[in-house]
């Protein structure tokens, strides 16, 4: 197929669309955190983001998409982008690959969540780099490279599993390694800017659409479903926890921002084989699931800091989950649970939980060698005045 | 008899402090956050690229007026709530007052 015009300015544009949502995560991170690491949050973002973008040229694309290895891994064909040129198949195979480096880039610094407000900068240079060459490029080849999980017929659209349930488990994996704030549970530690945040979520849900939009990979009508059901389940999901929160309290603008961002999370993988309808249940389910999520780890006292685990790790896995329950062969060519396609179902539960398996141990064992040899963490001291200062030399005060 | 209580404390016990403050029955406070440093002079670190002293460190300061038969036991509340026993946990000043007026009323403490 020659080059698409059309095409390749929808992927284009969707390219640096989800771009931005990198620092919009580092804009909704930054405003939770305390002011004294808000700098320190929002630079986690960006570094990922570079970090990962040259070793993506270097070596990454060719991981996740070079000729198949076992099922496993890609082979070294696309070294350097070695072969990756101005021709391809509807769009060219350069803006393929950048197109797949922004998830790749987006996907690190959701990580950042389990270590906030504690981990060096260098440390994290290290850790970024061996995690998302061992965690990120094998998920991204098994379900779109052709690996095992593409073989078995799992559907990923935009990725749930490769983006969201391996950032999320992975960040429970780095703050289990890392260990917890000084002071967690003793006294509360207050987002210091909730509009930031709410500004890093709207950067989000406009990005998400270049996101699961752009994963057809062509301008068409399937793009333009995976465009309404992604905004039908970000709405779902904000306006049910929001719902929740106000059953407990009051009405919290971070709950119906979280929501937003669980609903968008669940429908990634669904994107391309659900209907706008189905997209009402899978946000709203996505949303009460990851508060409860939320609560269970703060009544474990686990401080998994910014709840990556709880929204992306378990909106993920519900969305891998719903995709096998809610997919209709009349959007992706593919029927699910409801239609009594229960082959289907149990290929997204058994896909799910080998990415969620292998993402929480091989980042576990990456953070603990890490730790082990240059030490994850600074000092109290550090810790105490904040990263801001203690690793950037910056401040917020004036 | 009156007397200003003004009390310079780590951030992160200001909860503590204030819980203990209202159990005992001292409620009426006014509350900033400000910067200071003692007789350490700040914190120093230890970076990679070299030591690096932080002068100012964050705190928070409590001001409140008091009857004088009551500012040593406002003293010692604050104390206890606010001790860590490292350095840079603050200070307490107890200053002469001679007049406290409220706004509200033409009530007048002395």
């Amino acid at each position: 197929m020659p080059i698409d015009s059309g095409d390749t300015a929808f992927v284009l544009i969707c390219t640096a669309m989800v771009m931005l949502m990198t620092p919009g995560v580092g804009l909704f991170y930054g405003g939770l955190v305390r002011r004294k690491n808000i700098i320190a949050m929002i630079s986690l973002a960006f570094i990922a983001f570079s970090v990962v973008s040259l070793q993506w040229i270097l070596c990454g694309y060719s991981f996740a998409f070079g000729t198949d290895i076992g099922g496993f891994i890609g082979g070294l064909d696309y070294l350097g982008l070695a072969g990756v040129g101005m021709d391809g198949d509807g769009i060219p195979d350069l803006l393929f690959m950048a197109f797949q480096l922004v998830f790749a880039g987006l996907t690190l610094a959701i990580v950042t969540s389990g270590a906030a407000e504690r981990m060096k900068v260098s440390s994290f240079i290290v850790f970024g780099l061996l995690w998302t060459t061992l965690v990120y490029d094998p998920l991204a080849h098994w379900a779109w490279g052709g690996g095992w999980a593409a073989s078995l017929g799992a559907l990923d659209f935009a990725g749930g599993t490769v983006v969201h349930i391996s950032s999320g488990f992975g960040a429970l994996a780095l703050a289990l390694v890392i260990g917890r704030r000084v002071g967690f549970g003793t006294y509360t530690m207050e987002p210091n800017n909730i509009p930031l945040t709410l500004i890093g979520g709207a950067l989000l849900w406009f990005g998400w659409f270049g996101f699961n939009a752009g994963s057809a990979l062509a301008a068409n009508g399937l793009a333009a479903n995976a465009f309404v059901v992604t905004n039908t389940s970000a709405a779902a999901g904000a306006i049910a926890w929001l719902v929740a929160s106000w059953y407990r309290g009051k009405p919290s603008s971070l709950g119906m921002i979280s929501g937003a961002i669980a609903g968008l999370v669940a429908i990634t993988p669904a994107a391309g084989f659900v209907d706008p309808l189905s997209a009402i249940a899978i946000g709203a389910i996505a949303g009460l699931l990851c508060y409860g999520a939320m609560l269970f780890r703060l009544r474990r006292g686990l401080d998994e800091s910014l709840d990556a685990w709880a929204i992306h790790g378990m909106g993920g896995l519900w969305g891998a989950i719903a995709t096998g329950i809610f997919a209709v062969a009349a959007v992706g060519g593919v029927d699910g649970l409801l239609y009594g396609n229960v082959h289907q179902f149990l290929i997204q539960v058994v896909d799910a939980c080998a990415a969620l398996v292998y993402a929480f141990c091989v980042t576990y064992a990456l953070a603990w060698i890490v730790d082990r040899t240059l030490g994850l963490r600074v000092s109290e001291e550090e810790e105490y005045v904040g990263l801001d200062i203690s690793q950037h030399g910056e401040s917020t005060r004036v | 008899m009156m007397k200003m209580i003004i009390a310079v404390i780590r951030p992160e016990k200001f909860e503590q402090v204030e819980k203990a403050l209202t159990e005992k029955g001292f409620p009426a406070m006014t509350v900033s956050e400000v910067r200071g440093r003692g007789e350490q002079k700040g914190i120093a670190l230890r970076s990679r690229g070299g030591p690096v002293t932080v002068d100012l460190i964050p705190k928070i300061r409590i001001e409140m007026a008091v009857p004088a038969t009551f500012a040593e036991t406002v003293v010692q509340i604050i104390r206890e709530a606010a001790r860590t026993g490292k350095i840079g946990d603050g200070k307490v000043f107890v200053l002469p007052l001679d007049m406290a007026a409220k706004v509200r009323t033409e009530e007048v403490s002395i």
